[in-house]
């Protein structure tokens, strides 16, 4: 930021005759203003590292999910979630959930998970 | 596991085994039981109950060995780079207080995208893996129940690879973590859209685990140039983190604001910090408060730290601290040693118990300076959350270079910390998730499209893998080692004589470290005085011989010097002569043994010393000193001279004389208990006396030597001395007949 000198006496005119509580009051309903849009972004979107965690949570040791994200990266296919890839695989070709996953890491399944979300190149 | 005993050391060897099996026994954080406690003679409104073992203050010696515990979780950093010494000292901080572990992480772990495995060394910190938090939680599981207080394990969910950590933190029973996007963005240089979206799925898989969180704003006074004209920023970024948590879903009572006191002497301590303690207290009352001591203005005086750190403390009195976190007086020239931490624990509890229901007798003026300063740091919050608004959101604020500045808001200096929004580490990183995303476990966040598979997996998506390893924790894979050259294994074979052996070795962090350090004093300037005292342990035969600690007494009258190196020598236990202990006998013994043969004594303080507090302990009924068993005494006062305490004991037809003193220049006590026997053969009694001498610096043997019949030093008590007293007479009468 630019330099400035300190204009605080100015600034706060506005704030002059709030007392203690309107001025907490009012300082959360700026926290909330500036926090709400960082709230939607980790609603809407994922990333590497959450999808190993989700990984992690179904079984999978780290390096298993280090290797089942990144093919599944390579291919677009984060976006249907890591997990969901693997449960994919799990449901229609009927196999374990671990199994699913190994073979991913393998570099199975791949072309079926495409075709299966639709996901064209 | 069998359970820990005080007098054995804990096994790390065995805490590794079988760990591939060990599952925590709890999650989540616990705080101390809180409320009024009656110890000894004294009542405590701000106490906790006793632990079952424990190591008192040195004070508690006169005063029944009370260890009053604060109300406080007091926490403890120890990561020094090795866990497997780690743990030894986590044992030792249970005894001292602490029930929050906190690990630090190894350098670069925060950078590292994924999980690391395995037990390699750390710097500065320990590489966090399975294994490793596995062994530590195994630990204190067992240390918990030895001092009979929960632990709290605690270490950091930040880096690239927050999620997959917050996982494995709730997999492995850890209660509490660091976590704040913040701290990635500015000091890490993480991308800042990717910190976000990584940090909301941390903080719901925290909350599912009731794991506590600790805010990262501390940095904020560690980094910026003058550390007290931040404050204001210190309140935007705890309010950006803690809304941001609770809207993830932490309850609030989960969420710690991570505060240091900004300011540290010779600046005016107490007049800048505490007006922002307050402000911050008001403003975030619903959460909880992590009160940290100061590190920015530490350098190598511990002492000098040490008086921060007890202002830090009487700030935490003065307000509130529900967790009050320790700084080791010696984090400005080193790693923390074992002795440090355990210091700035004792410090705390000293500091905690010592200012015991202050705010009972003294207020703080509700008008004045404290007020309008008070008020003045949070209307300069208020404005800078108005600015950050108007430049469009949180990133482009940080884009703009607006935190970490200089300047006290809205004032400005410009160089603050700039972040990209499409910069850092991973930035272009994040993924949109599609209308079909899904995925199939617990405490997952945000968008997640269950309902394709039918409307029941809603609530609990794990269901359509049969539950995640949060419900079946036998689904963790495990991994042991991955590097067969850096290891736990390797590191403990490499110390295994200190281990199996009967050779012992000074450490100062890691065992068989070798490490010791020497004070010194100069009489002449800084700089010579430096290179002397370098030379002075190169001529001791110390090895790596550096300066830790440079202190001026006079610009050319004298200086301190502290070195450290390290000897290259084993001590070898089987070598050693170890004192005797003073034998006891029952109290009903000497009861009865007094009444038979009464016995007086005359007791006093030698040659010019004033001290008598130590001789007073050992002799009034009050103290249970050999008054209370029937033993006659007559107390001659201080400063008693040789000739007088004979003299005394001939005229009172005394059995012993109890000689007391803690004078140790040029050994003067032990030539006074030559003297006295001297005297006491001259004068035709040293037959019929016993000649006792006591003293904090008094060795028994060395005191025996010196012809006194017995020597009695540091933590001696009445009943010591009655059953040497009445062994002794059993003694003379035998010989008699």
């Amino acid at each position: 930021m630019k330099e400035r000198k300190d204009d605080y006496l100015n600034r706060r005119k506005h704030l002059e005759n709030k007392n203690g509580e309107e001025l907490k009051k009012y300082f959360y309903e700026l926290s909330e203003k500036v926090v709400s849009e960082l709230v939607d972004l980790g609603h809407d979107y994922t990333s590497k590292s959450i999808e190993r965690s989700v990984l992690l949570r179904m079984g999978f040791s780290s390096i298993e999910a280090k290797s089942i994200v990144d093919i599944l990266g390579d291919n677009d296919l984060l976006r249907k979630g890591a997990g969901h890839c693997v449960y994919k695989v799990s449901l229609i070709k009927k196999k374990p959930i671990r199994l699913s996953g190994t073979e991913i890491a393998a570099g199975n399944h791949i072309e079926f998970l495409k075709k299966e979300f639709k996901i064209y190149e | 596991m069998s359970k820990l005993q005080p007098n054995h050391k804990l096994d790390v060897r065995n805490i590794l085994e079988n760990l591939e099996n060990y599952h925590p026994q709890k999650r989540g954080w616990t705080w101390r039981k809180q409320g009024a406690i009656k110890l000894g003679n004294f009542e405590y409104a701000q106490a906790s109950p006793s632990l079952k073992n424990s190591v008192p203050l040195q004070s508690a010696a006169f005063l029944g060995n009370i260890d009053p515990q604060p109300d406080s979780v007091i926490t403890a950093e120890i990561a020094s780079g090795r866990f497997e010494d780690d743990i030894r000292r986590m044992r030792m901080a249970a005894y001292h207080g602490a029930d929050h572990i906190m690990v630090i992480r190894t350098a670069g772990q925060s950078h590292f995208d994924g999980l690391l495995e395995g037990t390699p060394q750390g710097v500065g910190g320990i590489p966090i893996t399975r294994k490793q938090l596995r062994a530590q939680r195994k630990a204190l599981d067992l240390i918990e129940e030895e001092v009979g207080r929960k632990i709290n394990y605690h270490s950091y969910v930040s880096g690239i690879a927050g999620p997959e950590i917050a996982v494995l933190f709730t997999e492995e029973g850890i209660n509490g973590a660091h976590q704040d996007p913040q701290y990635n963005i500015l000091y890490r240089n993480i991308n800042m859209v990717r910190s976000f979206v990584d940090a909301a799925e941390s903080k719901k898989v925290m909350a599912y685990a009731n794991i506590a969180q600790i805010d990262g704003a501390h940095n904020a006074n560690a980094t910026a140039r003058d550390a007290w004209k931040v404050m204001p920023e210190l309140l935007v970024q705890h309010a950006i983190n803690s809304v941001f948590s609770e809207k993830i879903g932490i309850k609030p009572e989960n969420i710690a604001l991570s505060t240091v006191p900004p300011a540290a002497p010779p600046s005016p301590d107490i007049k800048l910090n505490l007006p922002y303690a307050l402000a911050l207290r008001e403003f975030f009352d619903k959460y909880k408060m992590r009160a940290q001591m100061n590190t920015k203005y530490m350098d190598s005086s511990t002492r000098e730290a040490t008086v921060t750190h007890v202002l830090n403390l009487l700030i935490s009195r003065l307000t509130s601290a529900d967790i009050q976190s320790t700084i080791t007086p010696d984090e400005g020239r080193n790693v923390p040693w074992h002795v440090y931490n355990i210091e700035a624990l004792d410090t705390t509890k000293q500091a905690m118990v010592g200012m015991d229901d202050l705010l009972s007798m003294v207020g703080i003026k509700d008008s004045g300076y404290v007020q309008n300063k008070k008020r003045e740091i949070q209307e300069r919050a208020i404005l800078m959350l108005e600015e950050i608004i108007e430049l469009g959101g949180y990133f482009n604020a940080v884009e703009s270079g607006m935190f970490v500045d200089s300047g006290e808001y809205p004032e400005r200096h410009g160089d603050g910390i700039k972040r990209e929004i499409e910069g850092g580490i991973g930035a272009g990183s994040i993924i949109k998730r599609d209308k079909d995303y899904m995925a199939p476990v617990t405490a997952h966040f945000g968008y997640n499209n269950l309902s394709q598979y039918g409307e029941n997996y809603k609530n609990n998506p794990s269901k359509l893998i049969e539950g995640s390893t949060f419900e079946k924790p036998e689904k963790i894979q495990f991994i042991d080692e991955l590097d067969d050259s850096d290891n736990v294994y390797l590191r403990m074979d490499d110390t295994e004589k200190y281990r199996n052996t009967n050779l012992l070795k000074p450490e100062v962090e890691w065992l068989g470290d070798g490490v010791v350090t020497v004070d010194l004093f100069f009489p002449i300037e800084k700089r010579i005085a430096r290179e002397a005292a370098i030379k002075t342990g190169e001529n001791m035969n110390l090895q790596d011989v550096e300066v830790i600690h440079v202190e001026i007494l006079h610009p050319s009258e004298g200086t301190r010097v502290q070195i450290k190196g390290r000897v290259n020598f084993d001590v070898n236990i089987d070598d050693l002569t170890i004192p005797e202990e003073i034998d006891t006998i029952s109290e009903d013994e000497i009861f009865d043994y007094i009444k038979k043969y009464p016995m007086s004594v005359v007791a006093g303080t030698a040659g010019d010393d004033e001290h008598s507090v130590g001789i007073r302990e050992v002799l009034d009924i009050k103290h249970g000193g050999v008054e209370k068993y029937g033993i006659k005494y007559t107390y001659l006062g201080t400063s008693v001279s040789i000739e007088k305490f004979v003299d005394a004991a001939v005229e009172m037809d005394a059995d012993a004389i109890l000689m007391s003193t803690i004078i140790s220049h040029d050994d003067v006590h032990y030539k006074n208990m030559k003297k006295l026997h001297d005297y006491a053969v001259e004068k035709g009694v040293r037959d019929k006396l016993i000649l006792i001498a006591g003293g904090t610096q008094v060795t028994p043997d060395i005191a025996r030597k010196n012809n006194v019949d017995q020597g009695f030093g540091r933590g001696t008590k009445g009943l010591h001395i009655a059953s040497f007293l009445v062994n002794k007479h059993k003694e003379k009468i035998k010989n008699e007949n």
